[in-house]
């Protein structure tokens, strides 16, 4: 027995020594290498499977923003050439397209995801092979929080979270609401869970709370309960392709409160599915499709018509982690991994579709513009901004929108919460 | 109580759908013992289908909902259906007729994944609007509501029940039907034709698939190519839960799946329907083998 | 000429000090290349997922294709295994390493010695949720038993979902990265020599017999009921391995919708491609089907601007190997059984020879679905 004992000992112990590493000196390899031929960028999205139609928006949104820098003759005197791999919405498959991006293709920086889940199984791969990745529009904390080579363009749940509690608790003067939250999703588990943190806090009351899975076709069950509750606002922090079945289901059973929600509700196809279940309804987003504003005006213009379609936010967001990582690039005067990180982390000021992008030392945008949008008539209508960079002043596009909207005494002013 | 009545009525609604999907998964197996896994991605195309007809006839028959654009667009998405479901049994299944049975199952989980990928290559990933090809009305029953489109559900998947239920067991093709799903090469040498029996098994399959595409277009009219794949995992375990092979067992099933996840769907443990109907079938097969209505064979020496 | 001594486990042992002499020069290779070569990395990490889809095929293997029990849960089994053994870095052992000074001798010692206890923590705790999905097996056969199993994976999912501890939607993250090539492939080669050894042994024997004829074993004194049990506590311990290498293996983020059904079907699709029962046949299709949809990838470069095919070709590819071998590449056979034979090895008996006992009767078959 006893010799059994150092027998096995031995054996594990010689193969925990096998287990070591290697020592490989990490050479920090440069991207694309010379200064001659394209800047290659990668890009990751979900091209096909469940959450399909945000990496395809995200996606003409950077294609849009690169064939026009290219065809104002690139950065440095160099194209840029985009590298797109499809996920499949998987996280696993993002790790694996990463990777194949960074090493295979070389490329110099990485642009994806909308879904926080694929972000995160992404985001350790570039931060180890050293390759600065830009999350357009992943609103998960955590994705930052991986390491420095890790940025996003738009603001985190909790903001959202916070301004639409605020909003509709203190500009609204609504009390009671209800929340129906996609279990399956991390973006609307956050979302609801800051959302419901500051509604209570600010004296609000949270009088039923069910929840769906993404994909779900039936939510009668969840909706009769919290029809029973009474609210005044139903909080459906869900994806624009189970809202617009959340809403008609509601109507029919008889619910008449508005529906409210983030960002995720954003899509042309959300007024094509929910039709008139959804006039009344509200949702934060990070900029309005149309404000008045020439920068708007013009990518709306750009993107119509070269797809045909009204862009998204997503398509926005992904339309400005293009460009200001292509200015990175034209201010780091090359591609090395560490110096375009340093390049994108002093970003400051850059005018962007979605609001001035500054990054703060966390690599998040300090104080992005947030939009409340209100469906009347099929339409999108501007009814709030939360512009923290904006101050107290009253925001210029909020004063031309109808007279509900002007009490903007609530605006969050506080960057702190953008941290 | 109103909400008690609400949610099973909910419930009700949700299983007809389950229910005539699992028609399809309950005649195929009763014949084949082959569990198609590609039924649910059938399903798929019918309501595809089923949204290019409903629009292409808005477009030409003019925009109002009417019987005929219903009617046309049904009947439409049955033929491709019931091609589809021919040509799948033709090149995928009958080739491994006298391999063992698991490799017709990977070749079901291949055309399975075929017609996903596939529909989303051919369609696109994105979702649609399905057309409203009859007019929506909300019915009021003191409180209780509920939609014309529900009660067609209903209505279509009790009459379709009944209707297999007739075919197997009233006519002479049902009766060869049984024996092909008794003992197939008893069946054959007794002069029945196989091939053709199993055919149009598939084929009957494959168009109730295609009606549970349109009515679940209309009823839930949000489609994609992704669809298939839930509604087609609980219709089966619907399936299972009646007893598979058992006509009025997979109706049977397919309710009691609808109303338990409206149950739960509406109680504080809303949170965990998706497995509901998984912990009901364990439940339900611990205690009964072969499922509610299934016969107990034990095995044969 | 003999090369290697007739005792079996002397054998094994031989073998195994080799293969892990073999693994370690190529993972030095690997990872000196990787410095030279970036493209390695990317290759690297596909030859590591494929070391674990080999685990999980081989194990896979055990319960479908030699116990003739068809399970329809391996992903949840892995999902148990990698939250499992995941849960326990994170909270307990990530820490403690963290406190011994990078690139220290001692970190990297304890490092390996904690994933080395995780993996065996995940193997356990999947043993133990394979010993509860093997109590119905009892009872239920064929497809009955294979959409319990499923409906068990799914429930683990929606079980993980909801659990806040290990992160719920958000997923599992801050995982410390600590396998790799190395333990990977040690363990695909540890998994391959147990099922190896499981099929001579006269538990495997066992297995076979209720495979091919549960009453007739029963008849024959073989203990039906504990052998089924028994196939799924190892074959899902093994899943467990596998999801435990899978967790700590970069990215090292864990999500829900890692494990669903979807990735069961795909491991099911590896073991009857291969040939139910045949290990080196699971092994073989685990490579092919690892590698198809990555090699895939190249496919939309030949028309751009188009939406990629890749997943489409790789599902008529599916369909079309199935077809072409019904039976699985290697039907029950085994890679050596198609070298010429030496007359030393191993005695024949109880080797299936393959195609001929594939072609089952349809009514009163065995419950091999």
């Amino acid at each position: 027995m006893k010799k059994f004992l150092t027998i096995t000992t031995t054996a594990i112990l010689s193969l925990v020594l096998f287990g070591c590493p290697p020592k490989t000196t990490e050479t920090a390899t440069t991207g694309t290498g010379g200064t001659e031929g394209d800047i290659v960028v990668g890009e990751y999205g979900s091209l096909t499977g469940a959450e399909a139609t945000f990496g395809q928006s995200t996606h003409n949104g950077i294609m849009l923003a690169m064939d026009e820098i290219n065809g104002a003759g690139g950065v440095n005197g160099r194209k840029v050439r985009v590298i797109t791999e499809d996920d499949q919405s998987k996280a696993e498959e993002a790790a694996s397209a990463v990777q194949k991006l960074i090493s295979q293709n070389n490329v110099v920086a990485v642009l994806g995801e909308v879904a926080s889940s694929n972000s995160l199984a992404a985001a350790p791969i570039c931060q180890s092979n050293q390759r600065p990745m830009i999350t357009p529009s992943s609103t998960n904390e955590k994705v930052t929080q991986v390491g420095d080579y890790i940025f996003r363009m738009c603001f985190i749940d909790p903001y959202q979270g916070e301004a639409m509690a605020n909003y509709i608790y203190k500009t609204l003067k609504l009390t009671k609401a209800a929340i129906l939250v996609d279990v399956k999703s991390d973006y609307s588990t956050g979302l609801a869970a800051n959302f419901e943190r500051t509604f209570v806090a600010n004296g609000g009351r949270i009088v039923g709370k069910q929840s769906y899975a993404k994909g779900d076709s039936d939510f009668r069950a969840q909706l009769t309960t919290l029809k029973g509750t009474n609210p005044d606002v139903l909080f459906v922090p869900g994806y624009y392709n189970d809202i617009g079945q959340i809403a008609i289901q509601a109507r029919d059973l008889g619910m008449k409160q508005p529906l409210a929600g983030g960002d995720g509700w954003e899509s042309p196809k959300l007024i094509e599915i929910g039709g008139k279940a959804l006039e009344g309804s509200f949702y934060s987003n990070h900029y309005h499709v149309d404000d008045p504003s020439p920068a708007v005006r013009e990518f709306v213009q750009k993107y119509q018509a070269r797809f045909g379609a009204q862009p998204d936010s997503l398509a926005a967001l992904g339309y400005d982690s293009a460009r200001v990582l292509v200015d990175a690039i034209k201010r780091a005067g090359t591609t090395d991994g560490a110096k375009l990180r340093d390049a994108i982390a002093q970003t400051k000021d850059f005018s962007g579709v979605t609001g001035n992008i500054t990054l703060g030392p966390d690599r998040n945008p300090i104080g992005k513009k947030l939009v409340v949008l209100q469906i009347q008539n099929g339409k999108l209508a501007l009814k709030d901004v939360v512009d923290p960079m904006a101050g107290s002043a009253p925001p210029a596009a909020a004063a031309t929108t109808t007279a509900a909207a002007t009490d903007t005494t609530d605006t969050v002013t506080s960057t702190a919460r953008t941290q | 109580m109103q909400t008690l009545l609400q949610n099973l009525l909910n419930g009700i609604a949700a299983g007809s759908i389950y229910a005539l999907i699992a028609l399809g998964y309950t005649m195929v197996y009763g014949i084949l013992k082959l569990i198609n896994f590609a039924h649910g991605d059938v399903f798929m195309i019918g309501s595809f289908v089923g949204f290019y007809a409903g629009n292409y006839l808005a477009k030409h028959n003019g925009d109002a909902p009417s019987a005929v654009n219903a009617a046309i667009a049904m009947l439409l998405a049955m033929i491709v259906c019931a091609l589809l479901g021919f040509l799948n049994e033709r090149i995928a299944y009958r080739p491994l007729r006298n391999a063992p049975r698991i490799a017709s199952l990977i070749t079901a989980i291949g055309v399975s994944f075929l017609l996903e990928y596939g529909g989303q290559f051919v369609f696109g990933p994105d979702p649609k609007f399905f057309p409203t090809l009859i007019e929506k009305n909300v019915i009021n029953f003191g409180g209780v509501v509920t939609t014309n489109y529900q009660l067609i559900v209903l209505g279509v998947a009790v009459v379709f029940m009944g209707l297999l239920q007739y075919i197997v067991y009233g006519t002479k093709f049902g009766r060869a039907m049984r024996a092909v799903s008794f003992n197939f090469e008893t069946a054959s040498l007794m002069g029945i034709p196989t091939d053709r029996v199993i055919s149009t098994t598939f084929i009957i399959g494959s168009v109730l698939a295609a009606v549970a595409g349109i009515l679940y277009g209309l009823s839930y009219p949000k489609i994609d190519p992704l669809m298939g794949i839930m509604p087609g995992l609980k219709a089966f375990v619907a399936a299972v839960l009646g007893g598979i092979g058992n006509v009025p067992g997979a109706v049977v099933g397919g309710l009691i799946i609808g109303i338990v996840e409206a149950f739960v769907g509406g109680s504080q443990f809303s949170n965990w329907r998706d497995a509901i109907a998984f912990i009901i079938l364990i439940v339900i097969l611990l205690f009964r083998p072969s499922g509610l209505f299934g016969k107990y064979e034990p095995e044969k020496v | 000429m003999r090369l290697l001594p007739r005792t079996w486990w002397l054998r094994d042992l031989i073998l195994l000090v080799l293969y892990i002499g073999v693994i370690y020069l190529a993972w030095i290779a690997l990872e000196y290349g990787a410095v030279y070569w970036p493209v390695m990395r990317y290759y690297n990490r596909i030859i590591v997922l494929l070391g674990i889809n080999v685990i999980l095929a081989v194990s896979l293997n055990i319960i479908n294709g030699h116990a003739g029990q068809f399970s329809l849960g391996h992903a949840g089994f892995m999902a148990i295994g990698a939250y499992g053994a995941a849960y326990l870095t994170v909270t307990w052992f990530g820490p403690f390493v963290n406190k011994f000074p990078p690139e220290s001798v001692q970190r990297i010692v304890w490092q390996n010695v904690f994933l080395l206890l995780a993996i065996g923590v995940g193997a356990i705790v999947s043993a133990i949720a394979g010993y509860i999905v093997g109590l119905p097996s009892l009872r239920l056969r064929g497809d009955y038993l294979a959409i319990v199993t499923l409906g068990f994976g799914e429930i683990i999912r929606v079980v993980i979902l909801n659990v806040e501890a290990v992160g719920a939607a958000r997923g599992l993250t801050g995982i410390p990265a600590w396998s790799n090539f190395f333990w990977v492939f040690f363990f695909a080669g540890l998994t391959i020599l147990i099922s190896h050894r499981l099929v001579m042994s006269s538990v495997g024997r066992a297995f076979l017999a209720v495979r091919e004829d549960q009453i007739a074993a029963e008849a024959m004194g073989v203990d039906t009921t504990k052998y089924k049990v028994k196939a799924f506590i190892i074959g899902s311990c093994l899943a467990g391995v596998a999801g435990a290498l899978f967790a700590h293996y970069s990215p090292a983020y864990l999500n829900p919708t890692m494990f669903t059904f979807i990735k069961s079907f795909e491991v099911v699709a590896m073991v009857v491609l291969g040939g139910l029962g045949s290990i080196t046949g699971s092994i073989i299709a685990a490579i092919i089907l690892t590698i198809l949809p990555e090699g895939l990838r190249y496919v939309k470069d030949i028309y751009p601007g188009m939406r990629d095919p890749r997943m489409v070709i790789y599902s008529i590819m599916l369909i079309v190997l199935m077809l072409t071998r019904p039976q699985g590449l290697f039907g029950r056979r085994e890679l050596w059984d198609f070298l010429p034979k030496r007359k030393d090895t191993i005695p024949k008996e109880g080797r299936d020879e393959g195609d001929s006992g594939d072609k089952l009767d349809r009514d009163s078959g065995p419950p091999v679905t």
